[in-house]
């Protein structure tokens, strides 16, 4: 499981270099999540543009990716593709994350530095 | 299915497509219970479904109530023991495609399918669920479920509505 963590504008950006976050690989999703967000900035934006496939054992990682974070940071998601926005739109969970279309409208144009 | 496991699994990830130019054509695996298994499984299904031209929109219906059935079976039905088998059936026909998933595992809890509520998620952060959305997954998208024990062996069937589409290309 591949999770590449960088800090642009103030924010903790995670991208995924797995196209798909399944049964397989959820336990070690959300490890590898604990141990990037553990000193992060409040604020972390996951980029799932990548993921072209995620499960309901992903999206619970997704959760508990966020409930694992510590007291006052947020975790912010980007870049959904359309599979990933069915489960999200279908479970309602997108009323409980701030989804932003891209990584530029979620940090602005310096990520692409 | 486990005890004759070792010549079904001659056949895993192998499909049987047969009447390719009929309006019934079945595509059945057999395959060990496993996370990486399922997900070979599902590529198998899609590459063999390919030709029917699903929109994305519907191939994303497919993968998603199959990977959740059939991760149901490896976590619950074989309590993740990874030492069963699953059988999967896909017939396309005039209803869409019909799916039956075959495994030798535990019965379902109480003889059915569990509900699959929707959470309620006006709570807070800590006490939101991070798991039990694949039941609602399944009956949101899946139609004419039905689950019967017979023996050992668990059926699940159940109707996926999704439509062939001409080819514009």
């Amino acid at each position: 499981m591949n999770l590449l963590a960088k800090e642009v504008n103030g924010a903790l950006v995670v991208t995924i270099s797995e196209s798909r976050i399944d049964a397989a690989v959820a336990i070690q999703f959300k490890d590898k999540m604990r141990e990037l967000t553990e000193f992060s900035p409040d604020r972390v934006v996951l980029d799932l543009s990548g993921v072209e496939f995620l499960d309901s054992s992903g999206l619970g990682a997704v959760v508990a990716a966020m409930k694992q974070l510590g007291s006052g940071k947020t975790l912010e998601l980007s870049g959904l593709t359309n599979t990933v926005k069915k489960v999200f739109r279908l479970t309602r969970m997108d009323s409980v994350f701030a989804i932003h279309d891209s990584l530029t409208a979620a940090v602005g144009q310096a990520h692409a530095s | 299915m486990r005890r004759d496991g070792q010549a079904r699994s001659k056949k895993i990830n192998r499909i049987s497509e047969g009447n390719c130019g009929g309006e019934h054509q079945e595509l059945k695996l057999i395959f060990p219970s496993d996370p990486l298994a399922v997900r070979r499984a599902l590529k198998s299904v899609l590459t063999g479904l390919s030709h029917l031209n699903l929109s994305s929109d519907d191939c994303d219906t497919v993968e998603l109530v199959l990977a959740e059935v059939m991760n149901n079976v490896v976590k619950h039905a074989y309590a993740n023991q990874r030492t069963g088998m699953i059988e999967l059936q896909v017939t396309n026909g005039k209803g869409g495609l019909s799916c039956v998933v075959l495994d030798d595992g535990f019965e379902m809890p109480e003889g059915n399918p569990p509900m699959g509520q929707p959470h309620n998620l006006n709570c807070a952060r800590e006490d939101l669920p991070e798991g039990g959305f694949g039941w609602f997954l399944i009956r949101e998208l899946a139609r004419d479920l039905g689950y019967e024990r017979d023996g050992n062996r668990n059926k699940l069937s159940f109707r996926l509505d999704v439509v062939r589409r001409l080819r514009t290309s």
